[in-house]
């Protein structure tokens, strides 16, 4: 049976404001796959004319896959946000990446034509589910030291990334935090984080948290506008003693849930819905553990070298702030500069938040919304580093894209 | 502090048991760039199975929640203030048992002000108030609601009320005035009224909107979230909100005329509370609010020292806590499993009881008979009955096959029964049938089966006494309709033992049946004083009292019918054949009827004719009775059928047929439908002094049922 390659688009993308997860964060009553179903309901407002019969997938990623993040939450989020019982749903783990593999894993199927639609997202509710939750390493990745022990903690990772390149200074990683910190307040200020934000209903029952009762969030909580590089230079290193690693300079422990649409363009257009971006390239790579924030360079290398694209054509980035360092090691390694003006330009996790299987859908909305106010940009990319070693590229078209001018 | 304050610490001085609501305010930044809002949480602290009510600490509560937001809007530091509930429970209305410990009528007149005096002020702020109606709501969860500017509602709401009437009292917090001012007076009497007197139906998110209560609805999933984008849209100007302009004119006046044809034909006007509600409905049709505010806070306190609403609330809490936890039932630990039921007989009685069985416990149940016809008939009928569910939608197509493949008939027993865990019979009501029957079900069944007879009056112990094992035998009355009257008696005789006793009742839980234990009295306990009741009408009828005088006379009880034509519902043969039974049991005081013997003998099947579209003595009835020539007023009917209903729910007590006097009630409301405004019976008698006189001492201690002393 002959087949031919589908284009792949993403359609439209939400996320439910993110929250600091602990005790006085603004989710802490509220279930992880209930952001979710609030997550996939705005996406399914916002596009009034796709039927939700014809979805063929929903692929919601989670890193700690149990509690209200278990039980295939692909399929229990569906049927909680009262989409059609024939619509299937499965769950994908990819730490950090969740969510960008669960768009590439329905991309890969809408180009190969069993989708013409699904929904792919992600959730992570650090508060409820803290990293490592539930985790039993195999005792031989220390004994026969197939790993440092470093490489479970990442930001251990991210001190060891500082160790191989020497250039990168605390002081750099904190001048980039404070960027990231200016940019997301321009952001807010200029309404473009807003409007993809589905607001969520929170309860709180204790008042050491604050008022009382039902609330509503509308923003994201661990933003920290107005710091400086004075509040910074105090923090803690909490993973080494006179390390450079600080809780300013990385991104937090957050809760929050994305999601997205993605389509075949025949289907899209057919059906009137929007085209943001087109896929162009997808790359997954795999490198030492012990500095997984090196990971976005080789998939970068891949997806570009798939592309048939250098790093010279690519107009705007979407880097996932784990960790500032890890974010200059990339640009570093491109010859970009700390303070490019196409990279991350409304900030980054660093302000935002990152609840890890769920951010590569918001590093995805914002290309999308930096590529319909630039018209002359043709290509973008998303790209984040993963636990255990592994980095994830996806390089974007823009459909807005007006030619060289 | 304000009067509204002070007035509310002090009830809540009266009430210190109350399970308090707090009211959480908390601010935020509305959608849409609308400005920063105030949202009310209407929480007790406990989770769903406890829902939140209003007992005066917590409309204290309440106040000075309102308190902050007043002075908050009065300032212009709020665009607008909302009201919304803890998960799945909005507010379920006045916390009734601080109702039960009022005394006062001062008291009773401060709980109706208390509520209008905090509800209204959501009516009066700087800024407009929205309720969210998040999940159930009743009573006063509704009324407070009704006082708030604007109204959503969640489609997955499960349960909407305004229950008072079904209990005895008016929605006296602004229900009655506000309701047919925002709906109209039709649909205001429709929830008020006729939904109340029918059974306390509940209404859906979807009907709550269609009727206009709320100006929108959202899907549970995110309820508040669009709830407040919709709130943000209403206070920018962006929605505007259309309610239906009221019809003022004789509109309102026929819909309280029908609201009081409704009550009549469901109270008989035995019961105030109906009736005082539509009093105030009808005096809202001028849209003087406050007027009907105080009519309410009237209506209540007259209600609220009135024996109905008293008897309403026992009667209520009967049903709901008696009724679950029946007194004198063994530890439920003791019930063995019941994997198998058998059914000997398969006449329509025990069709329907296989139909129950096998809806219920969904394990195999088999019909067993003397001939192939009627066991063919009575799986038969099941299967109909299966399919008849299937039409309705109210089972699947899996669920029907599964229910189908479950019951059959056999005739040999030993085939049927060899590993039935229960067994019950509905052969013919006559003891050596009956011995026969459990006799050669022992022969063929395990040893731990338990035997369960649906008799209505025979001994329970006789019919186990030929047994190798009577122990195993338990009484397992149903009342007629099997599947509409929640009722079974369940009688132990003189051998059954606690795992047996265990079993039925485990086993009646399952069945969904308000489980009364009784002992093995003549005719148990509902047939036992209905048949008293009936007997002494039928006396005064025959000692020559007109059938209509006689049926008069216990009128202002509010039956749900009237007893000459229950006796057609039973009919006049059985009724014949009880009455014969508690004859041979009690000749000193129950009589057989040689009229109504006559009217069984010429095979009529009632007294009644209705022809003309109500019930008419049927002349050929007529021409059959034969009457003395002492003729009684309907007071002197009424004090009479009382009296005997006393004196022999007095002796039954005595006896020990059942633990106490609120078993007698729970039977009478459970199984013959008697009134919640009567309380079942007893707590009328009390009130009506017949206890006193009669058998010298009330039923129940003054405060059960009644204002306490």
């Amino acid at each position: 049976m002959p087949r031919t390659v589908r284009d792949v688009v993403f359609v439209d993308g939400v996320r439910t404001p993110f929250g600091k997860a602990g005790p006085k964060g603004i989710y802490h009553e509220t279930r992880a796959d209930d952001l979710v179903v609030k997550a996939i309901r705005e996406l399914l407002r916002r596009n009034p004319g796709l039927d939700p019969k014809k979805i063929d997938e929903v692929a919601i990623a989670a890193t700690t896959q149990i509690g209200d993040q278990g039980l295939t939450i692909g399929r229990t989020a569906g049927i909680l946000a009262g989409l059609p019982q024939s619509v299937p749903g499965y769950s994908i783990d990819r730490m950090c990446a969740g969510a960008l593999t669960a768009v590439t894993a329905v991309a890969g199927s809408v180009a190969f034509g069993a989708y013409d639609i699904a929904i792919a997202g992600g959730v992570e509710h650090m508060g409820r589910h803290p990293m490592g939750e539930g985790v039993d390493p195999n005792p031989r990745f220390v004994s026969e030291k197939l790993v440092d022990e470093s490489a479970l903690f990442m930001g251990m990772t991210a001190e060891n990334l500082h160790d191989r390149y020497p250039q990168i200074t605390k002081q750099r990683a904190d001048e980039y935090a404070v960027r990231s910190q200016e940019k997301a307040a321009k952001a807010y200020a200029n309404g473009k984080i807003q409007a993809d934000l589905v607001p969520v209903s929170v309860r709180r029952t204790s008042p050491e948290a604050g008022e009382t009762g039902w609330g509503l969030v509308t923003a994201d909580e661990p933003m920290r506008p107005g710091t400086t590089l004075e509040n910074l230079s105090g923090l803690k290193t909490p993973f080494r003693v006179h390390g450079r690693v600080t809780a300013g300079n990385a991104a937090g422990l957050n809760d929050g849930a994305t999601a997205s649409l993605i389509a075949s363009e025949d289907f899209a257009r057919e059906h009137d819905l929007p085209v943001k971006m087109r896929l162009v390239s997808y790359s997954f790579a795999g490198v030492e553990p012990e500095v997984m924030g090196y990971g976005p360079i080789p998939a970068t290398e891949k997806a570009l070298a798939q592309a048939g694209l250098s790093i010279s054509d690519i107009g705007l980035f979407e880097i996932n702030e784990a960790f500032a360092v890890q974010v200059l090691a990339f640009l570093d390694h491109y010859g970009i500069a700390d303070d490019d003006e196409r990279v991350n330009q409304y900030g980054g996790a660093i302000a935002f938040g990152h609840p890890l299987a769920s951010s590569g859908v918001r590093l995805m909305t914002q290309l999308a919304r930096q590529f319909e106010e630039q018209p002359h940009v043709r290509y973008g990319l998303t790209t984040m580093c993963v636990g255990f070693g592994m980095g994830a590229t996806v390089i974007w078209e823009n459909p807005h894209f007006e030619g060289d001018k | 502090m304000s009067t509204t304050a002070e007035l509310l610490k002090q009830a809540s001085e009266l009430f210190p048991d109350e399970v308090v609501t707090s009211a959480h305010v908390r601010h935020f930044d509305l959608p849409l760039g609308a400005g920063r809002f105030a949202l009310i949480t209407l929480d007790n602290g406990h989770d769903h199975t406890k829902p939140t009510t209003f007992g005066p600490a917590s409309l204290a509560n309440l106040n000075a929640a309102i308190d902050q937001v007043e002075k908050e809007a009065a300032d212009g530091e709020i665009v607008g203030v909302g009201l919304t509930g803890k998960p799945f429970i909005f507010a379920v209305g006045a916390d009734l048992k601080g109702v039960e410990i009022l005394k006062e009528y001062e008291h009773a007149l401060a709980i109706g002000k208390g509520g209008h005096e905090v509800f209204k002020r959501l009516s009066e702020l700087a800024v407009p108030t929205f309720a969210y109606y998040n999940g159930a709501a009743m009573g006063g969860g509704v009324e407070v609601g009704l006082h708030c500017t604007y109204r959503t509602v969640s489609a997955a709401l499960p349960a909407f009320s305004l229950p008072e009437v079904f209990l005895g009292l008016v929605p006296g917090w602004g229900g009655c005035a506000l309701l047919p001012n925002l709906i109209g007076p039709e649909k205001a009497v429709s929830v008020i009224i006729e939904n109340s007197l029918n059974q306390n139906k509940q209404l859906k998110g979807k009907q709550v909107f269609e009727l206009g209560i709320a100006d929108a609805i959202f899907e549970g999933a995110d309820f508040l979230e669009q709830s407040l984008i919709w709130t943000a849209a209403v206070l920018k100007g962006e929605l505007e909100i259309e309610r239906p302009v009221i019809d003022r004119g004789e509109a309102w006046d026929q819909a309280v005329a029908k609201g009081r044809f409704i009550a009549d034909s469901k109270v008989h006007g035995a019961a105030p509370a109906a009736y005082r509600a539509l009093d105030i409905i009808a005096a809202a049709k001028n849209g003087d609010l406050q007027q009907g505010f105080d009519a309410e806070d009237k209506a209540l306190a007259d209600l609220i020292m009135g024996g109905e609403l008293r008897s309403g609330i026992y009667a209520f809490n009967l049903v709901q806590k008696r009724g679950k936890r029946p007194a004198g039932a063994p530890d439920k630990n003791l019930a063995r499993p019941v994997t198998k039921v058998g059914v000997v007989g398969a006449g329509l009685m025990a069709s329907q009881l296989a139909l129950l069985f096998l809806r219920r416990l969904e394990v195999p149940v088999v019909l067993t008979d003397i001939d192939q016809e009627r066991v063919d008939k009575g799986v038969g009928y099941v299967h109909a009955e299966i399919d008849k569910l299937l039409g309705k939608g109210r089972i699947n197509q899996d669920k029907a096959n599964r229910l189908k493949a479950l019951v059959s008939g056999v005739l040999d027993k030993a085939e049927g029964f060899s590993d039935a865990d229960f067994v019950i019979e509905a052969v013919f009501e006559e003891i050596g049938v009956k011995q026969q029957v459990f006799a050669e079900v022992e022969a063929v069944a395990p040893a731990h089966a338990i035997f369960a007879t649906n008799t209505s009056s025979l001994s329970v112990s006789e019919m186990a006494s030929k047994l190798k094992n009577p122990e195993r035998v338990v009484g397992f009355h149903f009342f007629n309709p099997v599947a509409v009257l929640p009722l079974l008696e369940i009688v132990r005789g003189e051998k059954t033992d606690d795992a047996s006793l265990a079993t039925a009742f485990a086993v009646a839980k399952k069945l969904k049946k308000t489980a009364v234990l009784t002992k093995d009295a003549p005719a148990f306990v509902v047939n036992r004083i209905l048949t008293r009741f009936m007997g002494e009408i039928q006396n005064i009828i025959d000692e020559g009292t007109p059938v209509e005088v006689a049926e008069k006379g216990v009128e202002p009880l509010g039956l749900p019918m009237s007893p000459l034509v229950l006796l057609e519902l039973v009919g006049p043969a059985i009724g014949l054949h009880v009455s014969e039974t508690l004859n041979r049991a009690f000749p000193d005081r129950f009589t057989v009827s040689p009229n109504l013997a006559a009217v069984v003998k010429a095979g009529k099947r009632g007294f009644y004719v209705y022809d003309s579209g109500k019930p008419e003595l049927d002349p050929e009835v007529a021409a059959l009775l034969k009457q003395g020539d002492t003729v009684l007023t309907e007071e002197q009917v009424r004090d009479r059928v009382l009296d005997a209903v006393a004196q022999e729910i007095g002796i039954m007590l005595d006896e020990g047929v059942v633990a106490e006097a609120q078993d007698i009630d729970l039977c009478l409301i459970t199984g013959a439908g008697w009134p919640f405004h009567l309380g079942g019976i007893t707590p009328y008698l009390d009130r009506e002094g017949v206890s006193e006189r009669v058998n010298g001492k009330r039923f129940l201690a003054q405060g059960v049922a009644s204002v306490p002393a």
